[in-house]
């Protein structure tokens, strides 16, 4: 029999599709809907210092095989966000996600959730610093770098005991650098994957951008590919799991992304293209995949694209 | 399963004709019908250079929407003359439902929340079904759309908090005489939450199936950045229209809302 249940750090979880931090999670009730539709573990809101709105509409827009979005981080700052999202006792994982200007405001925001102590009830804090359409946050912050990656892992492990997850940027070149930098600087895992870009979508009526921020972060099955070449790349260079994000919205596409090195994945977009049940859809297929194929554990494909490839 | 592919949904029409209703509420024609659209669904509203606002849509044929100058977005409405531009993506969101052995339906509306009160009821009768409606407001010149609604129901009743126009008072002065009395088959209602809420327990008590039309601060329109939500619900894709048990499950409805940031408020 094939088994989808894994180990999440200290937490042992039935699947290992997560939902992505931005998508539903807003709400603490939103959190336990996802998990009630059939994830593993859920990414929470990112949460900032203080609240905020976000951008102008329209923040989303649907383009060629693909969505547009330019939220900004809205979403209601840390203390009010712990309060919402805290006192987690379901047996999905909760991963709170963070994010900051710079090292110091991540270490601040790691040593909140620090104080929240167990009664937060997360597994693990994951540091988004790859969001392409946020001024002053991610790669419009330049955040990308090896050093910029060094310091904010560095003050977040030392303010916060919970394994922490720096979420990186398709968008920043050498992936595989950027990723071996946060594992030598002490971070306990990488999700690769964001929306990628900015790109822009014009109105043809209007003559003008449709996003109210004018150009935004592109996800869906547009981005797979990139998302796959950039875990494939990770995975040769660091030892710590990799969660894959970008473009999964069927469990053929969760298993690609884990032979190209993922030992989990998360889905944002593929609750507009299939609905809040996609996650348990998702895991289902991956299962139906595993047990054609004479799978019994996902360790047996995790990366196995690897020692085949040639040419990278 | 929505296929990948469609290239931009955003639609623009020219503005037919603008209708003047009260001193902060202004109705738009749109040149063009939305033969898809069905009562309680909405269009994300979208105003170049101001942002994107979900509104009711009051009628398809042609595409109406009914604005109150509340803000950024609507002020911007407010503003646009016959010829002008309107541009919009939808429809959107979960309908009413109709019981299928329905003669007679109750709507209520309250404030502009009588917009797609009207839209159903006209639909209603256009499939041989009657509609009563109730509208209220605090008062006489916040009434609006009740002439359009003298055109689709058998009855229209008007209350007003202050007495000015119609029974003083709100609208369940009307509506629990109709509803207890068991002469209709189902009830909707759009306006305040607490007017909802009223309405959704009266129908719950004599068993008369009711459908409401809840409101949250809406940024996607699609069930995908969650600032919608109402508990593990949200309002773009799992309503705005939830069954009266439905939304007196959610401990959130009648009691709090959430801003922009996602704080209750």
């Amino acid at each position: 029999m094939a088994s989808l249940q894994n180990q999440f750090f200290k937490k042992k979880i039935k699947n290992p599709v997560f939902l992505a931090s931005g998508v539903l999670g807003m709400t603490g009730g939103s959190l336990e809907a996802a998990c009630d539709n059939g994830c593993g573990g859920v990414i929470a809101k990112s949460l900032t210092s203080e609240p905020r709105k976000g951008h102008d509409g329209p923040n989303i827009v649907e383009t060629e095989c693909g969505m547009l979005n330019a939220m900004g981080y809205p979403n209601p700052g840390i203390e009010s966000g712990l309060a919402e999202f805290g006192g987690w006792k379901r047996e999905e994982a909760l991963i709170i996600s963070i994010v900051g200007k710079d090292a110091a405001e991540f270490g601040q925001l790691a040593e909140k959730v620090e104080s929240a102590g167990k009664t937060l009830g997360a597994s693990a804090v994951e540091a988004a610093i790859s969001c392409p359409h946020t001024p002053g946050y991610g790669t419009m912050a330049g955040q990308g770098t090896p050093e910029s990656i060094i310091a904010i892992t560095k003050a977040i492990k030392d303010a916060c005991s919970l394994p922490l997850i720096i979420k990186l940027s398709p968008s920043i070149p050498g992936e595989g650098k950027a990723a071996k930098a946060a594992e030598d600087a002490g971070a306990d895992a990488i999700n690769m994957g964001n929306s990628l870009g900015p790109g822009m979508k014009i109105d043809l009526a209007r003559r003008r951008p449709v996003l109210g921020f004018g150009v935004g972060g592109l996800t869906g099955p547009a981005i797979k590919p990139i998302i796959v070449r950039a875990v494939h790349d990770i995975y040769g260079s660091v030892k710590i799991p990799i969660i894959g994000t970008g473009g999964i919205t069927s469990g053929e596409d969760a298993i690609e992304m884990m032979m190209a090195g993922a030992t989990w994945v998360s889905a944002g977009s593929a609750v507009y293209y299939r609905g809040p049940r996609a996650f348990g859809e998702i895991a289902k297929e991956m299962k139906a995949w595993m047990e054609a194929n004479g799978v019994k554990s996902l360790k047996d494909i995790t990366g196995v694209a690897h020692e085949k490839t040639r040419g990278c | 399963m929505r296929k990948p592919g469609v290239a931009n949904p955003v639609r623009t029409a020219k503005v037919r004709k603008i209708i003047e209703e009260n001193y902060r509420v202004r109705t738009i024609e749109a040149d063009c019908d939305m033969p898809q659209a069905l009562p309680g669904q909405f269009l994300m509203v979208w105003v170049p250079g101001s942002g994107e606002k979900p509104m009711s849509i009051g009628n398809s044929n042609p595409l109406t929407i009914s604005v109150a100058n509340v803000g950024k977005v609507s002020s911007e409405l407010h503003k646009l003359k016959s010829g002008d531009l309107l541009s919009f993506r939808g429809p959107y969101g979960k309908p009413f439902s109709i019981p299928e052995k329905a003669k007679r339906i109750l709507v209520i509306g309250g404030g502009y929340g009588v917009v797609p009160m009207y839209f159903l009821a006209k639909v209603a009768r256009e499939n041989g079904i009657e509609a009563l409606a109730v509208i209220g407001a605090r008062t006489a010149r916040d009434i609006v759309w009740e002439k359009q609604l003298f055109t689709v129901c058998r009855e229209v009743f008007v209350t007003t908090d202050d007495g000015t126009r119609g029974m003083k008072g709100n609208v369940m002065i009307e509506a629990a005489r109709l509803i207890e009395g068991k002469k209709i088959d189902a009830a909707y209602a759009c306006g305040p939450e607490r007017m909802m809420e009223a309405v959704a327990k009266l129908c719950k008590e004599h068993k008369v199936p009711c459908e409401v039309s809840v409101e949250r601060y809406m940024k996607c329109g699609v069930g995908v950045c969650g600032s919608c939500a109402i508990d593990g619900k949200l309002c773009c894709v799992d309503g705005p229209v939830f069954s009266a048990d439905e939304a007196l499950s959610f401990p959130e409805f009648g009691k709090s809302h959430r801003d922009a940031s996602g704080r209750k408020c």
